[in-house]
This record gives structure tokens, C-alpha cells and sequence, in this order.
């Protein structure tokens, strides 16, 4: 015989208030389901979304122009005053801003993440892993100020262009209307530069993620059936990736619509949405049209997540 | 005539790994062809040589006459039936099937109808607006089957195509890839460890083990006359009688195969061989029942029809079998 006792065939109770708490909570799962998800959706469904709703509310009311008071009467006059040129001007230059930087944050972090999904093994996944997180632990602040001497007249790169006799392709690039400047810290092209920075490891982690799902075999079978790498790209590896690139660009255009910071350091001095919001809010006390600022880039959200869908980006989820 | 697949020599290593380790191999236009191992072979390597995903390290390959080392997968004109079919999730039966016509740029309105035909062929016509996650793993067989088809192959490269499949169903496709390969005439070169499948299927079968091939010849070749005691072993689970036996039975060899089902118990001719042995164990398999016996330190397994008596465990038995099923080997 073992030394172990032959076990009976029901086991008794275990004993102690958590052997009760284990046994009820498997007879009523669902009691379990309501302790775990209970909190978090008191805090997303009351406070964030209440929160964001009662904002939303405020766009709907005007701001007395002598008093500066709240008139909580509803109407359409604020967003009257958000669609003036000056206003609508913000909202162009954001969208425009986060558009491109959308678009060349995914062709620059598509062969990253392609790599790094396929080819990557052991100690390289690693080191690409910590690559990408390594910018998002230091702060924020730092980073975008770091960047600001980088693109300074003085800075590094106006020194590397120089050495490289190349000075010349950057005085030109600078002398371009609009993007250009006195220098790339003052340039829409520094704040360009900036948030691509800032926001890349939102862009490769879901391209990543998507391309990681696609099985080798679909790729082999593509080239088996007479693909060239080129058509393989297109009708397989892409279509595939798609919903992770969707993914990606809604962090990465939903972040450009909405900061304030990036704009104020690195750039002109013209506004980005954000910096409008900020300013309505805090200097100018108008918070209804701050409120209807930060209506755009929902708005924008909505209407680009609806297109995606439409297009059949998620298709392949 | 030109072979349809020629191996010269051919290996390919994996680091220290020799997944395939200098074949020779030729296979015949028009013939169905098995290569058959267990996992690890070489045998599943050899196929992805043929298709152009792995590039030999040493070696010549021709397909056609032509030479093929070197060759991207989409300039060959050999198709491929995934183990795990492949198809492309986010297209329809349709377009899968038509994807080898679309990426050679031919019309919509042509592949359409082409790839309908192809499915009719597999026996799922109408299917085409279905998407792969759709359907079950026997129709998504067939899907895969027609995407290989329809772009009228040189060479099909099978990679256990039928594995995922429950015994019924895959009795019922090797009828039909057999008679496909029958009416088409395309060359079938068919990757399994089943060799059941392998001896059923093909007009030629190679078994593969550690990289090599052990033998190569038609299924009645292999299963009766096993030249290593690895194809006796792995094809039917044959005995292997060492020379001591051998001997016993007044037969001067190195070792011989006997098939389980070529032995008789309890009842001997005179022209026969015959063996005393006690039964150790049995177990009733449907049609026949297994019998272990062991004939004083040497286990044989006899298989011995369900409508004859079964003798119990620890029974003194005389084993009885004819010369002509007394195999011969080479080695040990």
C-alpha cells in the first residue's frame, strides 16, 4: 500500500469561511461575475461616461459675452461660433496633423512589427519588446523637451546636417511655405517629427499583435498558388494586418486630435485643438465652446471608426 | 520520358539537423506517389523541396526537366493541399479558390466560372459565397483541394491532407483523390504517416526514416517484402525473426519478416513451419483479434481472425506459417 490514504470519492468541505466563500461563489457564477466587473463598470459607466456626458451637455449651452456667465438655456450658438474661420481653422490643421502622422507612423511601424512578428526569435523579441517600451516609461515631458533641443537651431541636428555639408537640404526644407519655419523646433514639421516619436509604439504593438496571428502557412499558401511576395502583400498579409492597423490609428489619431502639449513645445504658435480647448476652459473661461471642441474629435472618431468598418477593415477580426 | 519530380543527391540540413539527408528520387508523370515515415522523416521536408519553400543545401532537383533549386514557390507550377488546408480566412470560397487565376491576372468573369467548375468537382457546388470558418473540416478539404486544382497543376503536392479527418470521411476522400487522380492524370505526390493510407493510395510509396528513404517500391513490395527492419516494422507492424529463430526453424538468415496475419495457431500442414509459443496477452480489434505470443524469448503478434477461437492467456500454441511468407532481410 502507498503511503498516501485512498481518498474518498466526494471530498468533505473544506473548512474555514473561504472553503463557504469558494463553494458559493461556484454554485452562483454569475455573483462572481458581478464582484469582479462591478467596480469597474461603476467607474467607467457613472463617473467617466456620466462625466463626459454632463461635458458634452455644456456645448449645448452659450456663454454671456458681458458677464461671462453660463446662460443654461440650450442652443446651437456655440457650435455657430465653433464653425467661425478662426476656429475652423483648428480644427483643419488638427485633423490634418493627425492624419499625417497617422499614415507615416503606420508606414514606418509596419516593417518594424512585420519583423517583429515573423522573424524575431528569443533575445531579439526581447530586445524589440523593450525598444518599443523603453520611450513610453520615461516621462512624457522630458521626452518632448529633449526633442525640442534636438530640433533647436542650435540643436543636434542642425549640427549633423552641417558636418554633413547637407545644411542646405534642411534650409530649403524649412524654406517651404507652411511646414517650414525658422527652425524645425518652430516648424509644424518638428511637431510632425514629435508626435510620430511620441506616439510609434501605439502603432507597432497592434500591427504586431495582428500580423503575429497570421499563420506562416497562409503566406506559403499565397506564394504556392503563384503570388509574388508583392500580390502576397496585398491580398493576404494585408488584409490581415488591416484590423491591426485600424487599431493603431486610432490611437495614434485620436491621441494627435486631442493633445495640447506636443503643439505648445514643439511648434508654431498657431493652435491645435487641444491647446483651444485648454485655452477656452482656463483663460478664456468659455467652457461651452471648450465643450464643443472636444465634441470634434469624437465626432471624427465615430465617423472614421464608422468608414473603417464600412471598408471591411475588420472583416478578417 | 521526363520524371515528374527528380531528386539527385538532394539534402537539406537544419543546422546540425539532417531533415533530409542525400536522396535520390524519381518520380513518373501520371503516378500517384506516397512517401510515407513518421514524424521527423524527411518526408514532409521533401515535399516543401518539391514546392520551393526550402531550398536544398546540397543537390540537384528537377521538375519536368527543369531545373528547380533556386525557384521561388509562385514560378513553380506545382500546388500544394496544406495539412491544415490554409485558406485564406478573410476571402470567400469563391475568391480562394479562384486566388491562383486572380494573381495570374485573368479576368473576373473567367476565374469565376473556373473556380465554380472546381467546385462542382470537389463536390461543393454553391458553396462559393461562404467564408472558410463557415464550413467543416472535411468540405474546407475540399475547398483547399479545388484552390490546388484549378490552377491545372504539373505535380500536387498532398501533405497529409486527410489527418484532420474522422475515419469515415477519410476513407471516402482517398476513394475520391484516387479516382480524381485517375481522371486528371496529374501527377500526386502524397505526403502520410498513415500507412494504411499510403498502401491503399499509391501506385509507389517511399518510406523515409531519419532523413533517408528505406525503401522504395510498389505497396505490395513493401508490405510483403520489407528490406529493413524498419519498413517491416513501420508498414504493418510485421514480426522480425532473429537468425536464432531463423535457425530454429531450419532457415538461414540474418533476421525475416512475418506478416501477423500470414500465422495460423494450433493447426499445421506438413509443408509448413511451425513454432511452439505461450499466449501473453490479446485484444479483440473487430475484425480480428491480436494475439501476443512468445516463442521462448521472442515476442511475435499474430492476427488472427474474429471467427476463430481464441486461445487464453498462458496457453501452450504451435504457430503455423508457410515458407513463402518467411521474409528474408538483408540486416539485422
Amino acid at each position: 500500500m502507498s503511503a498516501l490514504t485512498t481518498p474518498a470519492a466526494i471530498l468533505p468541505n473544506r473548512p474555514g469561511p473561504m472553503g463557504r466563500v469558494s463553494d458559493f461563489l461556484w454554485k452562483h457564477p454569475h455573483v462572481l461575475l458581478a464582484i469582479l466587473l462591478g467596480p469597474p463598470v461603476l467607474w467607467l459607466g457613472v463617473i467617466y461616461l456620466g462625466s463626459l456626458f454632463a461635458l458634452l451637455l455644456q456645448s449645448f449651452f452659450s456663454i454671456d459675452d458681458f458677464s461671462g456667465l453660463i446662460n443654461y438655456e440650450f442652443t446651437l450658438a456655440t457650435y455657430r461660433q465653433l464653425l467661425s474661420d478662426a476656429n475652423f481653422d483648428i480644427i483643419v490643421r488638427t485633423v490634418t496633423m493627425a492624419a499625417t502622422v497617422t499614415l507615416f507612423s503606420a508606414l514606418i511601424a509596419f516593417p518594424i512589427a512585420y519583423y517583429a512578428a515573423r522573424y524575431a526569435k528569443g533575445k531579439w523579441k526581447a530586445v524589440f519588446y523593450l525598444g518599443i517600451m523603453l520611450p513610453l516609461w520615461s516621462s512624457y515631458l522630458v521626452k518632448i523637451y529633449a526633442w525640442k533641443l534636438i530640433l533647436a537651431k542650435e540643436g543636434i541636428l542642425t549640427w549633423a546636417f552641417t558636418k554633413l555639408h547637407l545644411l542646405w537640404v534642411l534650409d530649403g526644407w524649412l524654406a517651404l511655405p507652411i511646414i517650414g519655419g525658422n527652425s524645425l523646433s518652430v516648424s509644424y514639421t518638428g511637431t510632425f517629427l514629435v508626435f510620430v516619436y511620441v506616439w510609434m509604439p501605439f502603432m507597432i504593438l497592434p500591427i504586431q499583435a495582428a500580423l503575429e496571428r497570421v499563420p506562416g502557412n497562409l503566406i506559403e499558401a499565397s506564394s504556392d498558388l503563384g503570388g509574388t511576395p508583392q500580390q502576397t502583400f496585398r491580398h493576404v498579409l494585408f488584409p490581415l494586418a488591416l484590423p491591426g492597423i485600424v487599431a493603431g490609428s486610432i490611437f495614434t489619431f485620436s491621441l494627435t486630435l486631442g493633445d495640447y502639449i506636443i503643439p505648445q513645445i514643439v511648434g508654431s504658435s498657431r493652435l491645435f485643438i487641444g491647446q483651444a480647448v485648454y485655452a477656452q476652459q482656463g483663460t478664456a473661461g468659455n467652457i461651452p465652446l471648450a465643450a464643443a471642441f472636444t465634441v470634434v474629435p469624437i465626432v471624427i472618431m465615430g465617423l472614421y471608426l464608422f468608414m473603417a468598418k464600412r471598408m471591411g477593415a475588420f472583416d478578417a477580426l | 520520358m521526363t520524371a515528374a519530380v527528380l531528386f539527385e543527391n538532394v539534402s537539406r540540413h537544419f543546422g546540425a539537423v539532417k531533415a533530409v539527408d542525400a536522396v535520390d528520387l524519381e518520380i513518373a508523370a501520371g503516378e500517384f506517389f506516397a512517401m510515407l515515415g513518421p514524424s521527423g522523416s524527411g518526408k514532409t521536408t521533401c515535399l516543401r523541396l518539391m514546392a520551393g519553400f526550402e531550398q536544398p543545401t546540397h543537390g540537384h532537383i528537377e521538375i519536368f526537366g527543369e531545373t528547380a533549386e533556386g525557384v521561388p514557390p509562385y514560378r513553380r507550377s506545382v500546388n500544394t493541399v496544406f495539412q491544415d488546408y490554409a485558406l485564406f480566412p478573410h476571402l470567400s470560397i469563391l475568391d480562394n479558390v479562384a486566388y491562383g487565376l486572380m494573381v495570374k491576372g485573368i479576368g473576373k468573369e473567367d476565374r469565376r466560372k473556373a473556380a465554380e467548375d472546381a467546385l462542382a468537382m470537389v463536390k461543393l457546388p454553391g458553396y462559393g459565397q461562404r467564408r472558410p470558418g463557415q464550413l467543416s473540416g472535411g468540405q474546407r478539404q475540399r475547398v483547399a483541394l479545388a484552390r490546388a486544382l484549378v490552377n491545372k497543376p504539373k505535380v500536387l503536392l498532398l501533405d497529409e491532407p486527410l489527418g484532420a479527418l474522422d475515419l469515415k470521411l477519410r476513407e471516402q476522400m482517398q476513394e475520391e483523390l484516387k479516382s480524381l487522380q485517375k481522371s486528371l492524370g496529374i501527377t500526386f505526390v502524397f505526403v502520410t504517416h498513415d500507412q494504411g493510407e499510403a498502401l491503399s493510395m499509391a501506385d509507389r510509396i517511399a518510406v523515409f526514416n531519419d532523413g533517408k528513404i528505406q525503401q522504395l517500391g510498389t505497396p505490395e513490395d513493401i508490405y510483403k517484402r520489407p528490406q529493413t527492419r524498419f519498413v517491416a516494422d513501420f508498414v504493418g507492424s510485421s514480426n522480425v525473426l532473429s537468425s536464432a529463430t531463423c535457425a530454429k526453424l531450419g532457415v538461414a538468415a540474418k533476421a525475416a519478416s512475418l506478416r501477423p496475419e500470414a500465422i495460423a495457431i494450433g493447426t499445421s500442414w506438413a509443408e509448413q513451419l511451425s513454432l511452439p509459443g505461450t499466449v501473453t496477452a490479446r485484444s479483440f480489434l473487430g475484425a480480428t483479434n491480436r494475439i501476443s505470443i512468445d516463442c521462448s524469448g521472442e515476442k511475435i503478434i499474430v492476427a488472427s481472425p474474429a471467427a476463430m477461437p481464441v486461445p487464453d492467456i498462458g496457453a501452450a500454441v504451435q504457430l503455423a506459417f508457410s515458407r513463402n511468407d518467411l521474409h528474408l532481410m538483408e540486416e539485422a
